[in-house]
């Protein structure tokens, strides 16, 4: 065996897989989990650990694989995280665990990812019970948002004994994982559904179609009904538009609505009611993990489609693994383009996008090379479907409806380094403290602030709750 | 799951129906509504809010069948569940937050079209409570599709009818009424309140913007969420684009783009008959199957 050579594994031919909405990625065998496993140097200093937002104990679980005793893989595994079979798809490794791993200097780094869903898949195959809680403290927590963030926050509070609920907008728990990423990098009846299955397991309850500040106030859920602490994770989901003439014309569609139809509304579906509008040729605009899921959704549902981004394949921001399968699949990509208007036709719909070249600049503020537009390089792509895919920044309903609450410029809620908001007992963490980012940033944010309730609830209260 | 615990029929296609929600009866206010999803394979459907009883914690909503899923939801019968039931959506009108003594200054008229005699109830509801005043015009295409008259009554001062085909009351359209209350009559209103199809909304507001009235309406656009996460309710307001699930439902009619927000509406006709079509064909298995 190459000990620099990952053990391949097997995904869908992309031929076929543009017509389905099944998983892309197929995972290990065990054979192939324990072979890749072997890879692995369990070395004394692991810095895939300290590169892990949630710092799972990596050579540990590896090495269980590796020995094929794949339970105590996935007990590691849950000592700290609540959501290994979806980290192991959606995390971006390559920029954090894998991207430190020692064999990843001579060679290809241990392809930690995979092992994580294979482990996770096993359990939850096996169906062995991964809830360990501690006796109950009678402390009451809300959560406000079931994605990410919500589900680890709820996860270890529960662990802790806490009485923990959880508020949802929604009509299914998930958040992102629900209605943003697709079926076919992550499926939810398979995965998503058993993960959060887990979560009532260690006793969460879940309230699905309560909005906080609509349906109840973080104020009432502290003086009325008795919490003693809030967790805020909802997420940032309000998409942005560019702000260019003819964005209101039919067919414009912001990547959250559509994902939202095809995901959350499960549109793609004939039983379902929910209708999407895909047209025949489609722009997503951007270069994020969103546009690509856009992007390669519609292209599922029948589709051409074009992936528009105002810099090079170098910068785009989505996972390297995504593009690629992208390209595989045949998504089109115009790079160095900037739409600078939409076009419609005399019924008010999408007929083309007017765009201009881009060339690369001085770095900006986030270090990347400025694009700027080359003068006379107008040009018109002719489509019928456009989808905004520019990111998303949080929703204004809780600070506009919460006294005291402090927001900054980007209109994200501010945190100390336990957590807290500048309202005591009221924590928050994810999307809405740093804006739109990934999976596990948000789930280190909501281990961090189980943490910090912890301590505050403690300090304030004592060990336990009076009767 | 929410029980439906009270359902009647308004007129032919219209019903009623009271809903098990005391979070929602709990914060619901003026100006704000509800989505909806009927079962599994449900979409979400906003509706508007008819009427609250934080006692018994129910939610009045009243749902005109028109397409496959208004229709999925009317057909249910009182002891049957819906399977989702959020809110209060928006925000609540500008009246509810604003200094009484202000409001109380301002005589209103409530323009209600069809079935938008029912957002328009709790609205008169709320002015009553509050001992103020108002005069409200239900107009409809025929008389059978007249809906609330009584209970609007009880508590407006006054309720006015238009209907298109003249079958009962002031023959005529809504902005018909208008013109003989206000120019013919010499009424005087302060703030026009505006409810039901988008169409009547926008010649309400040619109207009173002729007539300088200040005119509010409440826009009911394509939505998914209604919480602001995927834009389809998007509407330019004065110029700049607004999400009507929160920074409305209500806007200043005057500053609304009417023709955009039509042609919006638009967006999923094909695959709304699409999905009428199939409902036909499943009702019509039914048929053979001597169900139904």
């Amino acid at each position: 065996m190459d000990r620099f050579k990952r053990v391949p594994i097997s995904v869908q031919d992309p031929k076929e897989r543009i017509t389905n909405f099944d998983e892309v990625c197929l995972g290990y065998t065990e054979e192939e989990a324990m072979k890749e496993a072997q890879r692995c140097l369990n070395c004394k200093h692991h810095p895939c650990v300290d590169n892990c937002p949630v710092n799972i104990h990596i050579p540990r679980f590896i090495k269980h694989i590796a020995e094929g005793e794949f339970e105590e893989a996935a007990h590691v595994l849950a000592e700290q995280t609540a959501l290994p079979a979806v980290c192991g798809r959606v995390c971006p490794q390559e920029e954090q665990c894998e991207k430190v791993c020692v064999l990843g200097i001579k060679g290809e780094a241990v392809s930690i990812g995979k092992l994580e869903r294979f482990a996770a898949d096993w359990a939850r195959e096996n169906n062995i019970d991964l809830a360990k809680t501690k006796e109950k403290n009678g402390f009451k927590v809300a959560v406000v948002g079931s994605g990410p963030a919500g589900i680890t926050c709820a996860g270890d509070l529960a662990k802790e004994g806490y009485d923990v609920t959880i508020f949802e907008a929604l009509h299914e728990p998930g958040g992102v994982l629900v209605y943003g990423i697709p079926e076919f990098r992550l499926p939810k009846d398979t995965v998503v559904k058993p993960e959060i299955e887990n979560l009532k397991k260690l006793g969460v309850k879940i309230e699905t179609n309560v909005i906080v500040g609509r349906t109840v106030t973080i104020d009432s859920l502290l003086n009325e009904e008795g919490f003693h602490a809030v967790f805020i994770g909802s997420g940032a989901g309000l998409p942005k538009f560019m702000g260019i003439a003819g964005e209101n014309l039919n067919g414009v569609f912001s990547a959250n609505e559509f994902l939202t139809r095809n995901n959350l509304m499960k549109a793609f579906r004939d039983d379902y009611d929910t209708p999407i509008k895909v047209g025949s040729k489609v722009a997503v605009i951007g270069g994020g993990n969103v546009a690509m899921d856009a992007a390669r959704t519609a292209l599922r549902l029948g589709a051409e489609v074009y992936v528009v981004y105002r810099r090079t394949e170098k910068e785009l921001p989505a996972r390297e693994e995504e593009v690629h399968h992208a390209m595989e699949e045949g998504i089109k990509f115009e790079f160095l383009t900037n739409p600078i208007e939409i076009i419609g036709n005399e019924d008010g719909w999408v007929k083309s996008i007017r765009c201009q070249r881009m060339e690369l600049g001085e770095p900006d503020e986030s270090g990347r090379r400025r694009p700027v537009p080359i003068v006379g390089s107008e040009f018109e792509i002719e489509v019928d479907t456009i989808i905004m895919a520019l990111g998303t920044s949080p929703n204004p309903l809780i600070p506009a409806t919460t006294a005291g609450l402090e927001i900054n410029d980007r209109k994200c809620i501010v945190v100390d380094e336990d957590g807290q908001t500048s309202r005591e007992g009221v924590f928050a963490g994810g999307d809405v403290v740093t804006g739109s980012a990934t999976v596990i940033l948000a789930m280190g944010a909501g281990k961090k602030a189980a943490k910090g309730i912890d301590k505050y609830i403690k300090e304030k209260y004592g060990e336990k709750a009076e009767a | 799951m929410y029980k439906i615990v009270e359902k009647k029929f308004l007129a032919p296609n219209i019903v009623s129906m009271d809903i098990l929600a005391p979070r929602v009866a709990n914060s619901a206010q003026p100006g704000q509504f509800v989505i909806v999803i009927a079962d599994e394979t449900g979409e979400r459907i906003p509706l508007t809010i008819c009427n609250y009883d934080k006692e018994k914690g129910t939610v009045n909503i009243v749902i005109q069948a028109m397409g496959s899923s208004t229709k999925k939801i009317a057909a249910l019968e009182e002891g049957d569940y819906l399977k989702d039931f959020v809110g209060p959506l928006g925000r609540p009108s500008d009246y509810v937050n604003a200094d009484i003594e202000e409001v109380k200054k301002q005589k209103v008229l409530f323009v209600a079209g069809g079935v938008g005699a029912a957002p328009v109830y709790p609205q008169a509801r709320w002015f009553h409570e509050h001992g103020i005043g108002v005069d409200v015009i239900i107009g409809a295409k025929t008389k059978e599709l007249i809906i609330l008259e009584d209970e609007m009554k009880e508590v407006a001062e006054n309720v006015y009818i238009s209907t298109d085909d003249g079958s009962y009351g002031f023959n005529g359209m809504v902005t018909g009424l208008m013109e003989e209350l206000i120019v013919k009559q010499g009424k005087k209103y302060d703030l026009v309140v505006a409810i039901g199809p988008m169409i009547m909304m926008k010649f309400v507001c040619l109207l009173t913007k002729e007539l300088g009235i200040k005119t509010t309406v409440s826009l009911n656009p394509i939505m998914v969420d209604g919480t602001g996460m995927c834009g389809a309710c998007r509407v330019t307001v004065g110029n700049e684009t607004k999400f009507a699930c929160v920074d409305g439902p209500e806007f200043d009619g005057h500053l609304v783009d009417f023709d955009e927000a039509l042609q919006r509406l638009t967006q999923y006709r094909e695959e709304e008959l699409e999905l009428a079509k199939r409902g036909e064909e499943k009702k019509c298995t039914c048929q053979h199957g001597g169900v139904n």
